[in-house]
């Protein structure tokens, strides 16, 4: 028996693109989305060493704007966006009154009284509901959920800039880590940003919808010299896994927050009137009781989220994201445990089906671009 | 890819070869590109006992674990070491990929398995 979804998984504007490309089709997030084309290994690797080409169109946008536009964001984003100039953007957190993630999500500063929010796909209607309350009231801010509005492509790779610099009208060279430009890509009026989920260097280029294919095509053609690969949500999950990057639903969600997840750089300390800011205050002045931790198996066996994190034959935590990585060629993992225990090169071991299989705590990020 | 004429199936797409009562045991290419990037095996000890239907190891993709289950009954006579060292043969050559070989204790489990007529339209 087969039962039929509520609702029809949304699609993107690339998915005829995907399904003629011959991608492995999976939901994800309410969404039907290629998981892979020619292989999580081989699509890894070529992000690693060459370049690849995501569709991510499946993520949310909101914006923010009016003359309180910053004080808007200042109240429902932890980190600080006061710091940022027109152009420029940084990760943050959407919190709850506890501290806790509603979601993780980038901040664009479009101009001084006009913001950009990138969400999760999972969890648009959510965040619109939490923004639209958590900013009534500051004064003439209004929050518009504008994902509709574009198609998401990520290019990324150490070939990523020389492949797209022959489509793109502005220099990237100039456009600095975590700032953005706009101008066209393949004749298509575009704001590129020098950002990414995959410890590579790259770009996400955000393009009208109608035009997806077209910027899609273009990018394929210029990359294929290069070996450019079309790469599904499969190997954006192992590489963000091994840039240590977190992933909402796993390594953070309501139950836990910035400085439990090794995040306090996104916390915006220097001011004040932010949700959650009384809980993190004090966890950034005491300590927190847990941690979370960066792993590597000594043992054969690949942890798995949700698996337990044993030490001293009593379950202390649990594994939130864990893979064996196409790159570095490791059983790797991340999991809360108490902070007594995160120091690297602490021993723990990882319940692998009733299978205690012994890890080892290590530093994070797994893998750094040199 | 075709699929060998002399084997026998399971539903759950693992295949047996065998040569008198020592029957060799692997998934099929079918299995194998369902499961993806093949990256561990966990595969019993020589000496071990399997049951027909029942889990006899496990296959571990980057994405997912999936459960290996026995098409007969019998010893662990041995087992392809070499294979959880190069997981990605089964992937590459999934039907020279074995992975246990099988003293059956009961080769007239062999008849309940599907020929390979069955097994192509099951996957078809």
């Amino acid at each position: 028996m087969t039962d039929t979804p509520a609702t029809p998984l949304k699609q993107t504007p690339l998915h005829a693109r995907h399904r003629a490309l011959g991608a492995r089709m999976v939901p994800f997030g309410g969404w039907d989305m290629p998981v892979e084309y020619s292989g999580i290994t081989a699509e890894h690797l070529a992000v690693r060493e060459r370049a690849g080409l995501f569709d991510v169109s499946h993520m949310g946008q909101v914006e923010i704007a009016g003359a309180d536009a910053l004080a808007a964001v200042q109240r429902i984003s932890c980190n600080d966006a006061s710091t940022l100039r027109p152009g420029q953007a940084h990760y943050s957190g959407l919190l709850t009154p506890e501290g806790t993630f509603v979601d993780d999500l980038l901040v664009y500063c479009l101009r001084a009284d006009h913001f950009l929010l990138v969400i999760n796909a999972s969890h648009i209607d959510e965040d619109v509901a939490h923004i639209t309350a958590g900013i009534a009231g500051v004064g003439d801010a209004v929050a518009v959920n504008t994902s509709a509005r574009y198609a998401l492509l990520a290019v990324q790779g150490p070939r990523a800039l020389e492949i797209l610099q022959p489509l793109a009208s502005v220099p990237l060279a100039d456009i600095r880590y975590y700032w953005f430009a706009t101008g066209e890509v393949a004749g298509v009026r575009a704001t590129i940003s020098r950002t990414g989920y995959t410890g590579e260097d790259g770009v996400e280029i955000f393009v009208p919808p109608q035009y997806a294919d077209q910027v899609w095509q273009a990018i394929m053609a210029a990359g294929a010299p290069h070996g450019l690969l079309p790469c599904g949500l499969g190997a954006r999950d192992t590489l963000r896994l091994e840039a240590a990057m977190r992933l909402h639903g796993n390594d953070i969600d309501t139950t836990t927050t910035p400085v439990e997840a090794g995040l306090g750089w996104i916390v915006g300390w220097k001011k004040t009137g932010f949700a959650g800011e009384a809980v993190l205050r004090e966890q950034k002045a005491q300590g927190t009781a847990r941690t979370l931790v960066g792993f590597e198996m000594q043992d054969r066996g690949i942890a798995r989220h949700g698996y337990p994190i044993v030490a001293n034959g009593a379950v202390v935590g649990h594994v939130t994201s864990g893979t064996q990585t196409p790159f570095l060629k490791k059983a790797i993992g991340m999991g809360y445990v108490p902070t007594s225990l995160a120091a690297p090169g602490t021993t723990l071991d990882v319940d692998i089906r009733g299978r205690l299989t012994k890890a080892v705590v290590v530093r994070l990020p797994f893998y750094k671009r040199t | 890819m075709a699929y060998p004429t002399t084997r026998k199936y399971t539903n759950d797409h693992e295949w047996i070869e065998w040569d008198g009562e020592i029957g060799a045991i692997g998934i099929t290419d079918f299995a194998q590109q369902q499961l993806g990037d093949v990256v561990f095996l966990d595969l019993p000890a020589v000496g071990s006992q399997v049951v027909a239907g029942q889990t006899f190891g496990t296959i571990e993709s980057v994405k997912a674990v999936s459960e290996l289950y026995a098409p007969v009954s019998g010893e662990v006579v041995a087992v392809n070491d070499a294979l959880k060292a190069t997981p990605e043969a089964v992937n590459s050559a999934p039907h020279d990929s074995w992975m246990v070989r099988v003293r059956m204790t009961q080769p007239a489990e062999l008849d309940a398995l599907l020929d390979v007529a069955a097994y192509e339209a099951l996957v078809r």
